[in-house]
């Protein structure tokens, strides 16, 4: 085991070095060939005509040989050196996580300022300049794909339940922050013996608002290794996300007034009204472009390969329309996400879904390595000025502000919580509050002139984020494990938890209206109607919008426990479109399968039936449409396989169906000739069948199952016609059964079209996506 | 207490009910005072149909077994007492009751005994055992009519074969208790009475 550690760590050091130093080397020379060949036209050093100098090829016309090689940097070189940081962001994170003690100890984000410190020295000892971190890189190209996937994936029911909470801490413990360490500090500059007379005192304003805002980049960072439970980590998390507009502001006011040296009230109530309008103005912002995403999504059922586009576009939009405003862009970023999530989620494919969950969390992954190193790396290539005086001081009084605020804080919240924030959270909350790349990059973007102590200040921001970022983001863990608090819940939530939360939901509003009291449950059953009633109708399409989600999940189980059933089971591979009776006869035999099967079942069952509830109770259910584009077909051999597996199933529980009903039925089928019927023909005919004429109140879900192109769809109709039907209407055919709905488990074996237009619901289960998170966040309503 | 209409509540019921209940002073007026704008019939107690005139309890799906709670067996009016009774399981709990009168009996917004009112919502035949049907009772109503009998009935059947441990196919209140354990009851069924 040490030997491949010591291999992967080898590795990746050889690898950053391969990369750095051709790349150190690389810059330098371009630097040369630019300035030799002239403006890069980039064709090559021959056959030019008089005017190329310094490299004394041939000159006036004379036909040289023809350049087999030639190099050519220059035109390439901002692609690729952007190319070479990600590669070199990337294969760090590789390397880290090859190395199994290290990243337990030491979180990501130190290991990342390391490498980059150590890249910038390299590149100051190659001669070349090694970049900064541009703001305006930092704000427009770094910053927007995380706090998009933070808005996107925000667990909005912890959050929602705690807003009162977070709000109080982002503005209030902000502001009181800003304006605590501005105020000592600049206390402290009059302290005789310091050479600090000259810094004003709204430039320390100035310089407080920058370094007091909790940053998200580095909370999500570090709060994402050590798994604290849902309640702390949402406080902190929120806070950082949304004091982004108090910081905003700040920034603002005490900029423009900082070189006329005073700020009157005025100016003051106009800050207020600033924040105001910024934070509301972000949100509001950001609802309206999640607001288009969503209906765009609508449409998207043709073209479905561009979905999840619209969710990058449309966020990425209201992000910048915000900026340009200068409203509150992180704000604008989150609601986007958080608005348009359920709407787009019922509307896009399963593919699509798949496809935007995991671009975000690459994107936002590699956003966040790279901060961080260029963090490093502006390290070594800023100008720095040290001044042991404000450094330490505004280290130790950011922590003295940070507990001292939440202290005060959590007293006064403390009245208003129904669960009480205990001294070890206000410890953790406290101790959580990381500083990072966005203080630097604010501090970066001041102007030299206005302030002659920018360096300075840069020198202490870097030596703040460090300090938060090693010290306190090394030592979280410990003290987390040391002071036993309350990790995140791994287990998932059981059907009984499930119905009896919604229960429980509907017992406490019902209280609330007696007792005339309009509380937290009062409102969200409001918004939650509204929604059912007039959004859903506009934003979601087809029928879906009315449609309980049930099905859906019957099948999302399914295909998950089939799946399971393979990994399980040995992982028989079996060819794709042939199910055949063989194959079958294959599994059959297996009892260790069917063995593991059985408790198997009860654990999918338990997530549709959780979801089936959530969907019922609440609104918005994830909606599945099948995937028509032969561009993306399904993997053969995972829909292949899932695809008998599911047969196999639902020919168990059918057996099952038929022996407890084979007094209801008029014409018995014989139990195990039907499951073998209807799969040898459903395998033999790929295409759909022609429909049988169904009995007008039997909801059927019809299957298409041996479709090439996708997996399986499930075929929805007449839910909305369905009354009681009593059993006796199954019908049933020579070769299979249509049954209802029945005992949960979708025993469709048959596909039949609806005569004339009622158009078919297919919703395609989906097959079961681990990813990073887990199924938890696909599937939150709403308001859960 | 009184039959009179307009009768104002006198500081011994106070006492009383801040013993019995726990609500401070001023939340047992404020509430006395919603009871008495409920209380249409002027009589001092409430009916039924008071409380099916709150508009918002006629769209909830458990809306009448909530009003079904608030009624003793058999009785079809309730007075302030058993309103503020009834109320009193959904107070926050605090801290410092819990170590207050070790002899006393349990408070009313106890855990458990938030958890028996919930029990109690389920179970109406008062048998102690919520059973299949009863079950499907409650999914229905919460579940609308979208969905089939069977599917609600496997729903019924996944769930009380999660919860059942001694096998008999139907929960208990232990089982009950076992299975909300990790749920945080004291903040999902107490609703902050503002003071």
């Amino acid at each position: 085991m040490s030997c491949w550690t010591r291999r992967g760590l080898l590795l990746a050091l050889a690898l950053g070095l391969a990369l750095l130093v051709p790349m150190a080397l690389s810059l330098g020379a371009a630097e040369k060939t630019r300035r030799s060949v002239g403006n890069g036209h980039g064709t090559g050093v021959t056959l030019r005509p008089d005017d190329s100098h310094g490299d004394g090829h041939g000159v006036n016309k004379t036909k040289k040989i023809f350049p087999v090689l030639t190099f050519d940097f220059a035109h390439v070189k901002i692609p690729f050196e952007i190319s070479l940081w990600v590669l070199l962001a990337s294969l760090m994170k590789l390397g880290f996580h090859l190395i199994p003690r290290l990243s337990s100890i030491v979180p990501e984000s130190c290991l990342l300022i390391v490498v980059g410190l150590l890249v910038g020295g390299l590149m100051k000892l190659v001669g070349a300049a090694p970049p900064e971190l541009q703001s305006d890189v930092f704000f427009l190209y770094l910053l927007p794909p995380i706090i998009l996937d933070a808005g996107y994936f925000l667990p909005i029911r912890p959050f929602s339940e705690n807003l009162g909470t977070i709000l109080m801490f982002a503005v209030v413990g902000t502001l009181w922050n800003s304006f605590f360490i501005g105020g000592l500090l600049y206390a402290v500059c009059q302290i005789e013996g310091t050479d600090l007379k000259s810094i004003g005192l709204l430039p320390c304003f100035l310089f407080g608002s920058v370094i007091s805002a909790v940053d998200p980049v580095a909370v999500l960072a570090v709060f994402e290794e050590i798994h604290i439970n849902e309640l702390l980590h949402i406080l902190v998390f929120g806070e950082s996300l949304l004091n982004d507009a108090v910081t905003v502001v700040l920034y603002h006011l005490f900029e423009e007034y900082s070189g006329l040296g005073m700020v009157t009230f005025l100016d003051v109530f106009l800050g207020v009204i600033c924040f105001l309008v910024v934070s509301l103005g972000g949100v509001l912002v950001g609802a309206f472009y999640g607001l288009l995403a969503a209906f765009t999504s609508r449409f998207a059922s043709h073209t479905r390969v561009i979905e999840p586009l619209f969710v990058f576009v449309y966020s990425y939009m209201s992000y910048l329309s915000a900026e340009v405003f200068h409203l509150s862009g992180i704000m604008a970023l989150i609601a986007c996400g958080a608005v348009m999530r359920p709407y787009v989620e019922a509307n896009i494919s399963h593919k699509s879904h798949t496809t935007t969950k995991y671009f975000l969390k690459m994107w936002s992954s590699v956003s966040e390595t790279l901060i961080f190193i260029f963090l490093g790396v502006s390290t070594v290539a800023g100008l720095h000025s040290w001044n042991w005086t404000f450094v330490t001081v505004t280290i130790i009084l950011c922590l003295v502000a940070r507990v001292l605020g939440v202290m005060g804080l959590t007293f006064v919240i403390n009245k208003f919580r129904i669960v009480k924030l205990t001294n070890k959270d206000q410890f953790i909350i406290a101790y959580g509050g990381l500083r990072g790349a966005i203080a630097f990059s604010l501090g970066y973007l001041l102007h030299p002139e206005e302030f002659p102590m920018r360096n300075m200040f840069l020198t202490t921001i870097i030596t703040v984020v460090f300090f938060t970022v090693f010290v306190q983001g090394m030592t979280i863990r410990p003290l987390v494990d040391l002071l036993a608090v309350k990790k995140k819940q791994e287990t998932k939530r059981s059907i009984n938890e499930e119905i009896h939360t919604q229960f429980l939901d509907h017992l406490l509003t019902g209280i609330e209206d007696i007792c005339g009291h309009y509380g937290h449950h009062h409102w969200k059953d409001k918004l939650n109607r509204f929604n059912k009633k007039y959004v859903k109708k506009c934003l979601i399409a087809g029928e879906r919008s009315k449609e309980p989600q049930l099905i859906a999940f019957y099948h999302k189980m399914e295909m998950k426990q089939a799946i399971e059933l393979v990994e399980s089971g040995g992982g028989v591979k079996l060819p794709s479109a042939v199910p055949s009776t063989v194959s079958m006869q294959n599994i059959q035999p297996k009892k260790s399968n069917s063995e593991r099967a059985l408790p198997q079942i009860s654990k999918s069952r338990e997530e549709e039936i959780r979801k089936i509830l959530r969907s019922n109770l609440q609104k918005t259910r994830q909606r599945l449409r099948s995937y028509n584009r032969h561009t993306l077909v399904g993997e053969p051999d995972e829909d292949g396989w899932n695809d008998l597996l599911l047969k196999r199933q639902k020919i168990m529980d059918m057996d099952k169906q038929i022996s407890r009903m084979s007094n209801y039925l008029t014409v018995p089928a014989p139990p195990p000739e039907s499951p073998t019927l209807s799969r040898s023909r459903l395998a033999s005919d790929p295409q759909h069948y022609v429909p049988k004429p169904t009995l007008g109140n039997v909801p059927i879900i019809k299957v298409d199952l041996a479709s090439p192109q996708s997996p399986e769809y499930v075929s929805v109709v007449d839910e909305f016609q369905k009354e009681a039907v009593p059993l006796k209407e199954e019908d049933e055919d020579a070769g299979g059964l249509t049954m209802k709905v029945p005992l949960g488990d979708p025993k469709k074996e048959e596909q039949e079209q609806q005569d004339g237009g009622k158009e078919q619901q297919r919703l395609m289960r989906c097959l079961s996506d681990p990813g990073p998170g887990g199924a938890e966040e696909e599937d939150e309503p709403f308001l859960p | 207490m009184g039959s009179r209409a307009s009768t104002l509540l006198r500081e011994e019921e106070i006492e009383e009910i801040k013993k019995e209940t726990g609500f401070s002073h001023s939340q047992i007026t404020r509430l006395y005072s919603r009871f008495t704008s409920l209380d249409k019939g002027e009589n001092g107690t409430l009916s039924r149909e008071d409380f099916q005139r709150i508009p918002e309890l006629a769209i909830n799906p458990l809306g009448d077994r909530i009003i079904n709670a608030f009624f003793p067996e058999g009785e079809d009016q309730v007075n302030f007492r058993g309103f503020m009774r009834t109320l009193a399981h959904f107070r926050p709990i605090e801290d410092n009751e819990k170590n207050k009168d070790p002899t006393a009996s349990e408070p009313l917004n106890s855990r458990n005994n938030k958890l028996r009112f919930a029990f109690r919502l389920y179970d109406l035949d008062r048998d102690d055992k919520i059973s299949r049907d009863e079950l499907l009772q409650v999914l229905r109503m919460m579940v609308g009519v979208n969905i089939s009998d069977e599917q609600l009935g496997s729903i019924a059947d996944r769930t009380i074969q999660e919860a059942d441990q001694n096998g008999d196919n139907s929960i208990s209140f232990n089982e009950f208790i076992k299975v909300l354990e990790k749920v945080d009851v004291e903040q999902k069924m107490s609703i902050r009475f503002l003071h």
